[in-house]
């Protein structure tokens, strides 16, 4: 059986070392295989998230070769395995130890959006109609499992640490999916340029490639949204034609 | 077991765990844009070979001002310096759609100002303003460049419909095709642009009860999903057009009729 060798960051609060780990591969292996190997037979006191291993829990969010991705959906076949092949926690937030951070900072972020608003609703009996081609375009941004590995690559809260001033592509994916909502009635736009700072993010589309339900994160929530933005902020013309326009019910 | 001392976090320009070869896009993109930009501005500056037969280069059209006899306010004016050609008077609106264009923006970002350089790759600076403040808050002004864009698609498509006049005579020459094929891939481009699909149906939240929105909204969002590709295929086609006509204008290549 050919063996690879695992290079995984161990340590706490980010102080810490790698550490060389050989590891038995066997076919259709994947990463989080090859840790769990580890953790039972080399390392027992290794720390790792997990849970699902289907790639619909977003838990074992790491970073692999240097790129955010999910442990449990990473097949070793599609990594170089002559060469250590290097597993380490999450760059964006607080380590914790070995390859556990704490997250709990996109929960902080996730109470400060406004809440769904739905309209009045449509019939007698309280319930309301949407046509299915409106509920289809915010439906993508429901597949979102918050892994967090977009908020890994984004650059605005991986190098520039802006986490006070920008909520991240996660979020942004969220205030999308209420925005464009056939039945919501709240208004975001001021804060998502003021407080929420879709202004800082500058459309690497790191975020979209590292998804691992592959939402379409910069084309289909991300510029909308700043198009949003433009509307209300910077076109004159463009509102004062709505004016006239029909408007939404 | 080894143990290997190095920092969690990488700092520095270019500073990466990736394995792969992460430098290769944004080196192609900077090649790539840095070509259009030199050979545009050469191209723009020389203020002659610009038209062969009914064939006008795409750098020069709308020609405003010119020697040809056909520009739209004829002889260049005397106080006007010898560098403002007709491209230079009109190269502005079409270059600002791109540089302001959502694509290119992410692209020139990562290989011109490397922020970042690539995806989880150290940046060379501390700092980070982003879009919200200037400079960069002017990309704002996309979309009106976007409603010049559509102007100068008429006005293009207009000059393949002139290059298929030979004398008072309806005829096909590969200039013709080329031309063709420039007005083709720029409307791919600026029809598939994030700006119009917003302006079109994007910025409703219920596009049902609307179908002649709703399909409009439903194309430019399939041409919006290969605007990359679009992108890049007339950049190089304008690029190619204008190449096309010079050299047949200096007698170097040879343009054929097809009928």
């Amino acid at each position: 059986m050919a063996t690879a060798t695992f290079r995984i960051f161990r340590g706490e609060k980010g102080q810490g070392r790698f550490q060389d780990y050989p590891a038995a591969v066997a076919e259709g292996m994947v990463v989080l295989d090859a840790v769990h190997q580890i953790q039972a037979e080399q390392a027992g006191d290794m720390a790792v998230r997990w849970n699902c291993k289907a790639g619909k829990c977003g838990s074992c969010s790491a970073e692999i070769n240097g790129m955010p991705k999910l442990m449990c959906m990473t097949r070793l076949n599609t990594l170089p395995l002559d060469k250590p092949i290097t597993v380490e926690p999450m760059h964006a937030f607080p380590h914790l130890k070995d390859l556990v951070t704490d997250v709990s900072w996109n929960y902080t972020v996730k109470q400060r959006i406004p809440k769904f608003q739905p309209r009045k609703p449509d019939a007698p009996d309280g319930s309301w109609r949407m046509a299915q081609e409106d509920v289809d375009r915010v439906q993508e941004f429901r597949k979102c499992i918050e892994c967090f590995l977009c908020q890994d690559v984004c650059h605005v809260l991986r190098d520039h640490q802006m986490h006070d001033q920008f909520i991240g592509p996660r979020f942004l994916v969220y205030a999308a999916a209420l925005e464009m909502h056939p039945l919501d009635t709240a208004d975001r736009i001021p804060q998502l340029r003021q407080d929420f700072g879709i202004g800082l993010c500058n459309i690497t589309k790191c975020c979209t490639k590292v998804c691992p339900e592959n939402i379409t994160i910069t084309d289909n929530a991300i510029i909308p949204l700043k198009e949003r933005v433009v509307d209300r902020f910077f076109d004159p013309l463009t509102r004062f034609f709505r004016m006239f326009g029909q408007k939404e019910a | 077991m080894s143990q290997i001392d190095v920092p969690l976090s990488p700092s520095g320009f270019g500073q990466t765990r990736r394995a792969d070869h992460w430098w290769v896009q944004p080196l192609f993109v900077f090649l790539g844009l840095s070509s259009f930009i030199v050979y545009a501005t050469w191209a723009a500056l020389q203020g002659a070979h610009y038209r062969f037969g009914p064939y006008i280069s795409p750098f020069y059209s709308p020609e405003l001002f010119g020697p040809s006899g056909q520009a739209w306010f004829g002889a260049k004016p005397s106080w006007m310096p010898a560098w403002v050609t007709a491209a230079v008077l009109i190269l502005w609106a079409p270059g600002g759609f791109r540089v302001t264009c959502y694509y290119y923006r992410g692209a020139y970002y990562k290989a011109f100002w490397a922020d970042p350089p690539s995806c989880a790759v150290g940046e060379p600076r501390k700092s980070y303003w982003g879009e919200r403040s200037f400079p960069l808050i002017l990309q704002n002004i996309h979309r009106y460049f976007l409603y010049l864009a559509l102007i100068f698609l008429l006005l293009l498509a207009h000059d393949v419909w002139q290059a298929c006049w030979f004398n008072g005579h309806f005829g096909i020459g590969v200039g013709t095709l080329v031309l063709l094929a420039n007005v083709t891939l720029l409307s791919c481009y600026t029809l598939g642009c994030h700006s119009l699909r917003h302006l079109i149906g994007g910025f409703r939240d219920r596009l049902a009860g609307a179908p002649v929105r709703k399909k409009a909204y439903d194309c430019v969002s399939c041409l919006n999903r290969s605007h990359l590709l679009f992108a890049w295929c007339s950049l190089f086609m304008v690029m190619f057009s204008d190449l096309y006509v010079r050299l047949c204008s200096m007698g170097i290549w040879t343009d054929f009729r097809i009928f």
